[in-house]
């Protein structure tokens, strides 16, 4: 019934406040909020929560249609159809379903709130074997795997609560050669309970390697409900396949290890066991498979929903004022939210909001363009502009240092320093141009202090901020610096190796492969230079960089960087016609300077090995396929950014102050020969 | 309402349009002394070779495969992943007999679809100008794509393994090298170099964009600001949007009306119009993605175009011989527009005394476009092959809109004898007026320009831009700059 509901409701029926004020668990989320976010204006921190408790709401709601289904499907017997549905009926209005329901919402509601407590709107990519096996053996992973290992539990035992007697105990009266009658162990109740943690630690072992918990923003806004219609096919598609898998995997684990269980709870509850399972005639028995089959997909459904629920209630577009005419809202506006020192969500909210206002919303753009009322300064277009040039500076620093490692690394491996040494002095020379450029304000200043975790100096030291201890704010404000973040080995200098020595920071590849030499160089017997030779291959292939995994690690926040361009591209393309106070000339060529020394920048990154290869692309998964092509979409709206400022401004653009190289550049512009 | 018959006569058969002069359509040399003139073309049908592929001797040698990959592919992994051995006989006779079966039902598509089935007489399949150069694409019958720039003297040609039965083609915005192409099974994205002196791109500078049940692709749309492409097949309900750069799409489904056949997007970005095969059609809004629909009655819609500040929607009904116009008030975002469609301009069969005879002009429209600057807008009226007095024939029309929309009869556009007009589309940047740009039936491709004094253009960089000094006085006054002052805030 209540996809019916679901389906009938308006457009914008998703609103946030009216299903969050229904919502039980508003106080449990609110006291939350005060807790773990201590700074910054309450209210806008809020929004992440409201929008949270609402999409968990949701997946509430959208519970009883999705059990409704599995048990109509888990109990289908073709050839007696009548048979069929009133037994479905019976057990749909039975007690125990209605106990089991409840569990399952329980379940609902802790994954929701795991999804709440893991996301990240950047991505953390692992860039070796070493650091994905650090990622999951996390602390804060391990629990995740275990708290969903018993939620999985939890609804497999409500599917063999709903499926039938064959699943619904754990000991069953059997009678044994001799006659008499004990109780004997019900297998197919321990399989699915099994099945249940299995699909559980998969689904988190699962979110880990392919960042489920990254939230994506689309390129095109769509209104909630039209977004989740759309999503819905796919995750159900998804989640049937993804438990084809699991179901695979498991049998196989099942089949060598599933004695494990079995004889424990035969010795412990001293239960006799009948036919045990484990053996190819056993496990291939259509009838259970089918039923972990679709019990997997159901437990898989419910969770992927709560995920694509949470996404889309995130991801949806905030209006931030730009300006208010009452000071307490002051801070709640965008010139205020978008370099202000926040959870990263709320800032890719902003720029989101910025990208669309500056696009299509004339009248919001002229506040932007407006001059503030006693003093006649262009505070709101400064703010803005100036925290979009930072970010783009950051890339560009970001992409100049990397550079500059490679070229570093391949220096020391080829001997060959000249052109190395060219390069890398045109880099440097490239970065003080991007300082010059920058507005008086200094955004490398504000860079350095308000977006420290970014900057590649503290790479390394960032084992404090994955502590478990540390809080969770603190780690939103950090959280691509994953172990052995690519930048962590822009620093290597011994005493700031020795300040924060971490396990994984390493990126030791040449330490590591220098002292196996070294142990090489001593006489040992052949026996011990095999062991050796094995334990050097596992430890190279743990070490070994993943081909893409430091290109994509560069870019993992580009979104941001995506945005500030559409933004600054489109304010000033409009600021053609419609700036009357001439507020964005003043910063128009540190904009183009700095759109420029990114464009050099880029272009030289992607001519870096398997920085231009595309990842494979996965037909079906509930992971991010987006961040793995973010850089390919910078760089071409960094193009089309400059583009749309050329083809506004055309040849008035020959007025403007700039360095040689660049107008050079410019000029491949006007003439579209990029 | 404008009609037909205050149109003056087309000009006597034989003779050829080549521009409009003072006010007039004429066949005379006199357009030759305006300097402007990119290169006509000729590709005969007899010059290429569309089934070159088919001859090749190669393929004897091999045996023919019938099933797709990824059928095979499927069968085989599925079976050996599930079961851990090869499929046994039985299996591979059985899903032989179901592919065969399969083959049969989707031989039967061409019945079925009718609207899907290419006519393909002309040797030129697609043509599209660069929004911002003077260059364009021409694809050919031969499913190659040749770009002309008149500063290069040989035209790069594309040419990919999926580049089949191309249907439409069209450049990125503000974009130098992006051209996407719609393909018979995916969307291709060429990213032509225009430095290169590369003759034949390799395919490797094609993006593969595909999606299953998305195909054939027939129409594109690029949106102005150029990050969205949109790509529609007269067979899938959803239409998608896709990021191009990112490879990443977002179908948006709408069921009726049975898929999608024709694209464009309005100059301003703000709306789509979606024809559908059946008699309905859609104007979505691009900010929310919502859409508004118009069951139109008498037919399916054939064309449309946008005015160049996307305020009004012209289009034509099939089996209807008139020009409907919407207006979009477009200011919040939320669509504002028209409750009902009005008829602008009647179009019905018209005879024309000439000295060679009477003409009949008029009836369906194939196909409109409207120039860059919105002062003349073309319409491709359909004619009867067989019957010489009934010609196809391109009517143009004056436009205004602004301050109220007006249509007036300009002139009729005719080329060789025997030659129907096939496409045409306006050039984005032509200095002195509006040049349209004719693909024929016979392989050729003409462009007629329409030399006038436009009343007040909208065109950025001419009007309303801030008084600038000359790069001379800048350079004197070097040291304190007076242009760029800062605002020290």
């Amino acid at each position: 019934m209540s996809i019916n509901l679901s389906q009938k409701l308006p457009v914008n029926a998703f609103e946030t406040k009216p299903f969050a004020r229904d919502s039980t668990k508003r106080s449990m989320l609110d006291k939350h909020s005060l807790a773990t976010l201590t700074h910054g204006n309450p209210h806008d921190k809020k929004v992440v929560c409201w929008r949270a408790a609402a999409s968990i709401a949701w997946a509430v709601l959208l519970l009883p249609p999705v059990t409704a289904l599995f048990v109509v499907l888990s109990r289908v017997s073709l050839f007696h159809p009548i048979e069929w549905i009133t037994e479905c009926l019976s057990i749909l209005t039975s007690a125990s379903t209605m106990f089991s329901f409840v569990l399952l919402c329980g379940v609902v509601v802790v994954v929701g709130f795991f999804n709440l407590e893991y996301y990240t709107v950047t991505p953390s990519i692992a860039c070796s074997k070493i650091a994905l096996l650090a990622q999951l053996l996390h602390p804060r992973q391990c629990l995740h795997a275990v708290v969903h290992c018993i939620m999985g539990v939890i609804v497999a035992w409500c599917c063999a609560f709903t499926i039938g007697p064959r699943y619904q105990n754990l000991a069953s009266v059997c009678t044994l050669v001799d006659g008499d009658p004990q109780l004997c162990l019900n297998e197919y109740h321990l399989v699915l309970i099994l099945f249940g943690a299995f699909v559980g630690y998969s689904h988190s072992l699962f979110g880990v390697m392919h960042n489920m918990n990254y939230v994506p923003f689309h390129a095109v806004q769509q209104y909630k409900y039209l977004r989740f219609k759309g999503n819905l096919p796919l995750v159900v598609k998804c989640s049937a396949i993804q438990s084809l898998y699991f179901t695979r995997n498991f049998l196989a684990v099942y089949f060598f290890l599933g004695y494990i269980p079995r004889s424990w709870l035969c010795d412990t509850l001293s239960l006799h066991s009948l036919n045990p399972l484990d053996s190819i005639a056993g496990l291939l028995d259509l009838a259970m498979l089918y039923h972990l089959w679709i019990s997997g997909t159901f437990l898989l459904l419910t969770w992927y929903l709560t995920v694509l629920l949470f996404r889309v209630f995130v991801t949806e577009v905030y209006n931030f004022p730009v300006q208010s005419a009452f000071t307490e809202q002051a801070d709640r506006c965008l010139p205020k939210v978008l370099p202000g020192q926040q959870p990263m969500v709320l800032k890719f909210l902003a720029l989101q909001d910025l990208a669309l206002l500056s696009q299509h919303a004339p009248s919001r753009r002229a506040q932007v363009f407006s001059l503030s009322q006693p003093g006649g300064h262009p505070h709101n277009w400064n703010a803005l502009s100036s925290e979009c040039l930072s970010l783009l500076a950051d890339l560009t620093q970001r992409l100049v240092a990397h550079h500059e490692t490679v070229a570093i690394n391949g220096r020391a491996k080829l001997h060959s320093a000249g052109s190395d040494k060219k390069s890398v002095s045109s880099d440097s020379s490239g970065l003080s141009a991007t300082q010059d450029i920058s507005t008086p304000r200094s955004a490398f200043l504000r860079s350095a202090g308000a977006a420290a975790p970014m900057s590649p100096n503290t790479g390394p030291f960032t084992s404090d901020l994955d502590s478990p201890f540390s809080s969770r704010a603190l780690r939103r404000l950090a959280p691509h610096l994953v172990p052995s973040s690519p930048w962590s080995e822009t620093v290597q200098s011994p005493h700031l190796l020795r300040r924060g020595p971490q396990l994984w920071s390493a990126s030791t590849e040449r330490e590591i492969s220098s002292s196996f030499l070294s142990f090489f160089s001593v006489p040992n017997s052949p026996v011990q230079v095999k062991h050796f030779l094995g334990r050097r291959v596992l430890v190279m292939y743990l070490f070994n960089k993943l081909p893409e995994a430091s290109s994509q690690a560069l870019f993992a926040d580009s979104q941001s960087h995506i945005w500030a361009l559409e933004g600054l591209s489109h304010l000033v393309a409009a600021s053609f016609t419609e700036d009357k106070f001439g507020v964005v000339q003043t910063t128009l060529p540190s904009i183009l300077g700095s759109m420029l020394v990114l464009q050099e920048a880029v272009d030289r990154h992607f001519k870096l090995p398997h920085a231009s290869s595309k990842p494979l692309r996965s037909a079906c998964s509930m992971g991010d396929c987006t961040s793995k092509t973010l850089r390919f979409a910078l760089r071409a709206t960094l193009k089309t950014a400059i583009y749309r400022i050329t083809t506004t401004f055309g040849h008035h653009l020959n007025a403007i102050k700039m360095s040689a190289e660049h107008r050079k550049r410019l000029q491949q512009f006007l003439e579209y020969k990029e | 309402m404008c009609s037909l018959a205050f149109f003056p006569p087309p000009l006597s058969p034989g003779k050829i349009t080549l521009c409009e002069t003072n006010n007039e359509l004429v066949s005379t040399e006199s357009c030759q002394k305006q300097d402007y003139g990119p290169l006509s073309l000729y590709f005969p049908r007899e010059s290429l070779k569309p089934h070159s592929r088919t001859e090749n001797s190669s393929k004897a040698a091999f045996l023919q495969h019938s099933e797709t990959l990824w059928i095979r592919s499927a069968t085989v992994d599925f079976y050996f992943v599930l079961w851990g051995f090869p499929a046994p006989k039985w299996l591979s006779v059985s899903s032989g007999c179901v592919l065969a079966l399969l083959q049969r039902v989707s031989s039967l598509h061409g019945a079925l679809f009718p609207h899907l089935k290419v006519t393909s007489d002309c040797a030129v399949r697609a043509f599209a100008w660069h929004p911002h150069t003077e260059k364009f694409a021409v694809a050919l019958l031969d499913d190659s794509i040749k770009i002309y720039n008149p500063k290069s003297a040989t035209p790069p040609t594309l040419k990919h393994r999926l580049q089949r039965s191309v249907a439409s083609v069209q450049w990125k915005p503000l974009c130098a090298s992006a051209l996407a192409v719609a393909c018979q099974t995916c969307l291709l994205v060429w990213h032509v170099d225009p430095c290169s002196l590369s003759i034949r791109p390799s395919s490797g500078c094609a993006q593969v964009l595909s999606h299953p049940g998305h195909s054939p692709v027939t129409s594109i749309a690029w949106s102005p600001s150029g990050s969205l492409l949109v790509s529609a097949s007269p067979v899938d309900t959803s239409m998608m949007v896709w990021d191009v750069a990112a490879e990443s799409s977002v179908p948006l489904q709408r069921v009726g009306g049975g898929g999608v056949s024709f694209l464009s997007w309005s100059p301003d970005g703000s709306h789509v119009l979606a024809a559908t095969p059946a008699p309905l059609f859609r104007v979505w809004e691009t900010r929310m993605w919502t859409c508004e629909r118009w069951p139109s009655l008498k037919g399916r819609c054939e064309s449309g175009c946008w005015s160049p500040d996307g305020s009004r929607l012209l289009f034509t009904i099939q089996g209807e011989a008139v020009i409907y116009s919407l207006t979009f008030s477009d200011t919040t975002g939320t669509m504002k527009g028209s409750k009902a469609a009005a008829v602008v301009a009647d179009l019905s069969e018209t005879t024309f005394t000439t000295p060679a005879g009477d003409i009949i002009v008029g009836g369906e429209v194939q196909l409109l476009a409207w120039d860059p600057r919105g002062e003349r807008l073309a319409v491709l009226l359909k004619g009867d092959s067989e019957a010489a007095a009934r010609p196809a024939m391109i009517a143009v029309f004056k436009t205004r809109n602004d301050p109220i929309f007006e249509l007036l009869p300009c002139g009729f556009i005719q080329g060789e004898p025997g030659a129907e007009p096939r496409l045409m589309q306006f050039s984005p940047n032509f200095p002195h007026g509006a040049m349209l740009t004719v693909c024929w039936s016979n392989g050729r491709i003409t462009h007629v320009p329409f030399y006038f004094l436009s009343a007040g253009v909208p065109h950025l960089g001419l009007n309303g831009s801030p008084a600038m000094p000359q790069p001379e006085e800048r350079l004197v006054d070097h040291g304190n700059s007076t242009l760029f002052t800062e605002l020290c805030s």
